[in-house]
């Protein structure tokens, strides 16, 4: 039988081969668009009527999420001028980024503040200086790290919201049984490693059945460990310090674990680590005895660790080379103002309502974190449930207590630092190799970045200074 | 041209048109764009500025580049003869007259039908070192190995052990060869009877039939699904992206062409050099299809010629 074209004629109520044809075509490609148009279309909520809405897009989910939406709720309520409209998304740094350069950004936005430097460069932000003055939100009020850590290139661009430092947690039963004490953290980098070869377990095999402490466990800090060094990555302004003696000794350091443990024989019991938010967490299931871990981890001890599970909470043990005040690297959530906000100012009011001791002691307490301001109410300190608060207190105010890295080429940097530490304990690279290659990538994207900038840092000031002075 | 001609012209046109515009808007100028943005540095905030051929010169000077282009390549040449080679397998079996041939043809097809997503988690949990599935069933065997070497033969660490990486994504790709299969067990289903009828009565072995008979015939479905498995490999990005956990893989193992795009783009903000990597991978990919259909030239069997 031969094929036979389809007869269309029922569907459109037209004759195949005259001009009457395409106009139905057209009419029903109008309707479905119509429909699509109308299907996108935002319902209004009755809340917002007469009222800003203020657009604000936040990362957190799960119980910090809720947190975020109970300040926002309690904003709302405490005024009838302003609505702010709280949306989490995920990947926010590369969403925002997207939704700027279109034109379409949020009005305010939660980020980490090791993004800031990139967003300032590439003139994603407003600077807040003037706002920030005008509403009495000072150095002063913030602990140094926190304020320190909102300023880029001479300007203020962001305010904390919950802060972090890093500290070493210890599993007490894992030390009981390997006969250490286990109200004794390590106070220096040899006395934890002397811990490692103690509570470390090897099987005839090879095979590790625990580890003491291992640096990829969870080895979120990966670029910021030579603070324990007493290094920095680079020096603020042009060049990475890679090639120092303090980074060249964490090298060396990251090169004697596969010496000691083997690089396969770690790979192996990383491979049966379960997820960090689960019971399966190499911590608390005690196949990683010491971590270096922030503040909220006592929240997820409390959600899934087995319900005899100990720990103790100290600040992370220095280099021998590098003696002195506790170290730890600091991190925050911050609130910024994307450039193109279309409601800037009430987008300011919300962050000073943040800003304010009570909302933050309350966001930072329902987070289980401690809070980036100077002054602390005697209630937060009662009400706080971490048992270990005070040493990440006294951490945060440490003077060697520094921000995360920051740096333009923040996640070349990120990914970079990651695959050649993981090649270094693995054993398929030495220290040195590792190092070396890190230094030689980085420093030229790392001059990428500053060639950039250089080609318009005159254009971003003068933007800048209209834009502090255009403030309202 | 009669006035029918042009009202049959205005209607071709308009036809036409809704694709002719998507093409322009979707393609060709993307196209053109990323042709520019490669001669650019370009953040995506900033306006572009012009570097000449900058980021054509980082990029042949860039490590990470060229064993993500190596990762890229070699998967490809393992990943398409196999997954050829056991589709086409697979679709003879099952063009057998067996008995519940229809519920094998639909078990083999079932798992193309996996959301990516889904099937990069399940091959985590599959592919675990420790405790994964894959493992279990090789302890046994290569601990019998082990014994008859007389040294320890552990089963691999395939996502954490750089040498073992690449193979355990191969398995995964070889997950959805149900989809290729249907379309091979289409193809034998196209070929003559008689053709096996008349090998037959010549004394053919059931070899040199599937050798004479059966490549040379389902040539034309193997050339078509070859040339989509080229540039479907080439550009593989999810799986690879979700089995890492977004990052590279042991050793850089898992960084493909596509995931390096991506990083640049979106993650590093160095959208000039993304693009220039993204025109030279399109080149690749033109290349070697080209040089499939010229192979084709010569090696597919059209019936019909």
């Amino acid at each position: 039988m031969p094929y036979r074209t389809p007869d269309l004629q029922f569907l459109l109520g037209a004759r195949v081969g005259t001009g009457t044809f395409i106009f139905p075509v057209q009419r029903l490609l109008f309707l479905f668009l119509g429909f699509g148009l109308v299907g996108c279309s935002p319902k209004e909520d009755p809340r917002t009527h007469g009222r800003v809405v203020v657009e604000y897009w936040e990362k957190w989910t799960a119980y910090e999420g809720e947190a975020i939406a109970s300040v926002v709720e309690d904003f709302n309520r405490s005024q009838n001028r302003i609505f702010v409209r709280h949306l989490t998304v995920s990947k926010m740094d590369q969403k925002l980024i997207l939704a700027t350069s279109g034109k379409n950004p949020p009005d305010v936005a939660g980020l980490w503040n090791s993004f800031l430097p990139a967003y300032v460069e590439n003139n994603a932000l407003l600077p807040l200086d003037r706002w920030a003055k005008e509403s009495g939100l000072q150095e002063e009020n913030y602990l140094p790290v926190y304020w320190e850590m909102c300023r880029h290139r001479g300007h203020l661009w962001a305010l904390p919201t919950t802060p972090s430092v890093t500290a070493l947690h210890w599993n007490k039963k894992v030390f009981r049984e390997a006969g250490l004490d286990p109200e004794h953290p390590p106070r220096t980098l040899a006395e934890l490693e002397s811990f490692n070869e103690k509570i470390t377990h090897k099987n005839p095999d090879g095979t590790l059945e625990r580890i003491g402490h291992m640096p990829q466990e969870p080895g979120w800090w990966m670029r910021d460990f030579n603070r324990w060094f007493g290094g920095r990555v680079w020096d603020g302004e042009s060049r990475l310090l890679l090639d120092s003696e303090p980074n060249r000794r964490f090298f060396a350091w990251l090169e004697s674990y596969p010496r000691r443990f083997g690089g396969p024989a770690m790979c192996r019991l990383r491979g049966g680590f379960g997820n960090f938010a689960s019971p399966e967490n190499p911590f608390f299931t005690g196949k990683v005895a010491m971590v270096l871990h922030g503040v909220w981890l006592d929240n997820f001890i409390r959600n899934y660790a087995p319900p005899d599970f100990e720990y103790g909470t100290a600040p992370f043990p220095t280099d021998e080379e590098n003696p002195g005040n506790p170290v730890s690297v600091a991190e925050a959530d911050i609130l910024v103002i994307p450039a193109g906000s279309r409601h800037p100012r009430e987008a300011m009011e919300f962050i000073r309502y943040v800003q304010s001791q009570p909302t933050m002691e309350k966001l930072c307490l329902l987070m289980k974190k401690f809070t980036p301001l100077r002054q602390v109410s005697p209630e937060f300190l009662r009400n706080h449930p971490h048992p270990y608060l005070r040493v990440f207190l006294e951490l945060a105010r440490s003077p060697r207590t520094a921000p995360i890295l920051n740096i333009p080429s923040f996640n070349e940097y990120s990914n970079d630092i990651e695959a050649n530490v993981n090649g270094v304990l693995r054993g398929s690279l030495t220290g040195e190799e590792g190092r070396a290659r890190l230094q030689e990538r980085q420093q030229r994207a790392l001059d990428d970045k500053l060639a950039r900038w250089r080609q318009v840092a005159g254009s971003r000031e003068s933007t800048w200074r209209r834009e502090l002075a255009e403030t309202p | 041209m009669t006035p029918g001609d042009r009202i049959r012209c205005r209607q071709g046109l308009g036809f036409l048109l809704p694709w002719l515009v998507g093409f322009v808007v979707f393609s060709v100028y993307p196209l053109a764009a990323s042709l520019w943005f490669s001669l650019c540095d370009y953040s995506v905030l900033a306006p572009p500025v012009f570097l000449g051929t900058k980021n054509y010169t980082d990029m042949a000077y860039d490590p990470v580049f060229w064993q993500a282009l190596r990762n890229t390549l070699v998967f490809a040449a393992v990943a398409i003869p196999l997954g050829t080679a056991l589709s086409i397998g697979l679709a003879v079996l099952l063009n057998q007259p067996i008995r519940a041939r229809g519920f094998f043809r639909t078990i083999f097809f079932l798992p193309s039908l996996v959301p990516v997503i889904s099937l990069a988690i399940l091959w985590q949990w599959i592919l675990n070192g420790q405790m994964g599935l894959l493992n279990t069933v090789l302890l046994y065997p290569l601990r019998w190995v082990g014994g008859v070497l007389g040294t320890p033969c552990p089963p691999p660490d395939w996502l954490n052990d750089p040498s073992f990486a690449l193979w355990g994504l191969v398995f995964t790709g070889l997950w959805g060869t149900g989809h290729a299969m249907v379309i091979y067990l289409a193809g034998l289903q196209e070929i003559p009877a008689e053709l096996y009828e008349a090998a037959e009565l010549d004394g053919t072995s059931a070899w040199q039939r599937f050798r004479h008979i059966t490549l040379p015939m389902l040539s034309p479905v193997i050339f078509f699904n070859v040339i989509m498995g080229v540039i479907g490999t080439l550009q593989t990005f999810a799986v690879p992206f979700i089995l890492t956990g977004g990052g590279d893989g042991p050793g850089r193992s898992l960084l493909f062409v596509a995931t390096y795009i991506y990083q640049h783009a979106f993650s590093y903000w160095n959208m000039g050099y993304a693009c220039s990597l993204a025109l030279f991978l399109f080149l690749i990919i033109a290349l070697l299809t080209l040089w499939v259909v010229r192979i084709g030239e010569t090696r597919v069997h059209y019936a019909g010629r």
